[in-house]
């Protein structure tokens, strides 16, 4: 049981943090619904509504004059395929590490993760020529399409999601395989019906994670895509809504918090088995 | 019959190899380590060949050179100053994070009344796309209609004629990119808190009651001591989404005003793409690397050895 005064202390940290770290959120709820007029009057209380406000035309326009909903879907594709072979990849490699090999897969391990380490901007110069010279399919480069970051965007999700899974694999008991594989199971089974069912927590943090690493891309994705209805939301906002000296403030704000608070509410419904996936794992 | 008999010896070896430790372990590592080496290490080794020449961009070709991206831009007042902000902002940033993140997870550990809604606004930050939610930024720190500074304003607590330009002015500036990036990473530190939080037996919390001990004293004997190897893996994790990141900067300044908050990422970004000099820019961006490894390598095999005693 607490006490009603470590329940006050509680309130009394949490609530001023709470209050600082959404205020960035709050203020762009506020100013997407407000008109011009109403935004760019030094005289008013920006905490107040006038002039016309609350408008819903900022989102009319960026649903309807921009290319917005195609970034969306486009965002979306890259982080689906992203995640996929993020798993096939990190999956088999990080329970391969963790059991099959001896020490060596140890110092593996560590090596794969450390290249995680080496910053996109030393990666994408020649990363960029390679993408503006790989033919594919009739086209002369992967530049301008979506699925130069589908390629791309693993060399980052992969080290960090086998990583996390190595720990993740290591914290099973053994004694469940081993009881498999007495029972007759070959490895492969063993490592389908026994293993990836017990490791769902650990496989959705990584999952989790590699999308929040694919949205979070900026350098990538401004180097590699300059064509409007290829773009990610995380480069097509900034390059699409301000224009020059001109910021369209309110639909930039709107733009921001569309993706924003349905992330939120997904990861703080996962929250407790991503921090079962962490402690299950990582750090053993 | 024969070719049954061969088939059924084909399979047989095939389930024999599948069963093999060492084949299964490589046939199981070699696609993640093939796709890291064509994608991290062929890059890596380019950017290394390109770092001792003169390539300019477009091409990838060049002249021999040495060391002289290397040297000239240590001598480059600018690099310097990138590099000391690079190290300014990272450990600040960091410092600031540790200590709110640690005061937030124990807070939020306690069965309170709208704990879930708390917990959601807390991980805002977090769950936002960066390069999205640093514009929302640059809009609270707008040179006029800045929120913080009409509040500021009201409360008589700035100039009312010339209020603080928090992107304008270099100092403010550097206090304006460290706080936005504390604020994307306290709620990430805060989630590697709990876990670590989460893992502590309930035995040690009893153990700790029995013996009396409570309040600080819990905390500084029981609580921070199995906290240490968790806090030191949530700092290597700021420390690299700091110092690794461009976007903030990028966004939110440009490396202005005249390059006063450059970071040696944005620093290589602007030499080796917005001027041209992709050795140059290599060279920038290699100066980071080692830096990176060693305290990755430190932090690692720190955590490990708190966890075995």
């Amino acid at each position: 049981m607490i006490t009603s005064r470590e329940k006050l202390t509680s309130y009394l940290i949490l609530g001023p943090f709470a209050l600082v770290l959404a205020f960035p959120f709050y203020w762009m709820l506020w100013t997407s619904f407000k008109t011009e007029l109403d935004l760019y009057d030094i005289n008013n209380v920006p905490f107040f509504f006038g002039h016309g406000s609350p408008t819903t035309k900022n989102y009319s326009f960026l649903f309807h004059e921009t290319e917005y909903l195609t970034w969306v879907k486009n965002t979306a594709i890259v982080g689906v395929a992203v995640v996929a072979i993020t798993l096939v990849l990190a999956v088999p490699a990080a329970y391969a590490l963790a059991r099959l090999s001896g020490r060596w897969g140890q110092s593996m391990g560590v090596g794969i993760f450390l290249t995680y380490l080496v910053p996109p901007t030393l990666l994408f110069l020649p990363l960029s020529y390679v993408i503006s010279h790989f033919p594919v399919g009739g086209h002369a480069g992967l530049q301008d399409s979506l699925w130069s970051l589908v390629l791309v965007f693993p060399s980052f999700t992969v080290p960090f999601s086998t990583w996390l899974l190595m720990g993740f694999f290591k914290s099973i008991p053994r004694e469940l395989e081993e009881a498999a594989r007495v029972d007759g199971a070959s490895r492969l089974r063993t490592l389908f019906q026994i293993v990836f069912p017990i490791s769902l927590p650990g496989i959705l943090t990584v999952i989790i994670f590699s999308f929040s690493l694919v949205v979070n891309d900026f350098v990538y994705a401004l180097a590699f895509i300059t064509t409007s209805d290829s773009k990610t939301i995380s480069t097509g906002v900034f390059t699409e809504l301000i224009r020059g000296d001109i910021f369209y403030w309110q639909a930039l704000m709107a733009a921001t918090l569309i993706p924003s608070i349905p992330l939120a509410l997904l990861y703080n419904m996962f929250l407790d088995r991503f921090i079962a996936g962490f402690t299950g794992g990582a750090f053993r | 019959m024969a070719t049954v008999a061969a088939r059924g010896r084909t399979r047989r070896r095939r389930r024999n190899l599948l069963e093999s430790r060492r084949f299964l372990a490589t046939a199981l590592i070699a696609p993640a380590v093939l796709f890291i080496l064509v994608l991290v290490g062929g890059p890596l080794l380019l950017a290394m060949y390109l770092s001792l020449t003169d390539a300019v961009g477009g091409t990838l070709g060049g002249e021999w050179v040495g060391f002289d991206n290397f040297v000239n831009a240590w001598h480059d007042p600018n690099f310097r100053r990138a590099l000391r902000n690079t190290l300014l902002f990272t450990i600040v940033s960091q410092a600031v994070v540790l200590l709110c993140a640690g005061l937030i997870a124990h807070a939020l550990m306690r069965p309170i009344r709208g704990r879930w809604l708390l917990r959601f606004l807390i991980i805002l930050p977090w769950a936002a796309p960066v390069p999205l939610s640093t514009i929302g930024w640059l809009w609270i720190y707008d040179s006029l209609f800045s929120v913080v500074n009409w509040t500021a304003k009201q409360l008589h607590l700035v100039d009312q004629f010339n209020p603080p330009q928090w992107l304008g002015d270099p100092t403010l500036a550097l206090g304006a990119v460290i706080s936005v990036h504390a604020w994307r990473i306290i709620p990430f530190a805060v989630v590697i808190f709990l876990a670590g939080l989460a893992s502590i037996p309930s035995e040690v919390e009893d153990a700790a009651k029995v013996d009396g001990a409570v309040g600080l004293k819990k905390f500084w004997y029981v609580t921070l001591p199995l906290q240490l190897p968790i806090a030191t893996v949530a700092l290597l994790f700021g420390i690299v989404f700091t110092a690794t990141d461009m976007t903030v900067v990028y966004i939110l300044t440009q490396g202005g005003p005249f390059n006063s908050t450059q970071m040696l990422t944005s620093w290589a970004f602007f030499t080796g793409i917005r001027g041209g000099s992709l050795g140059e820019g290599a060279a920038v961006s290699l100066y980071l690397l080692p830096l990176l490894v060693v305290v990755a390598v430190l932090m690692l095999r720190f955590a490990r050895k708190v966890e075995v005693t």
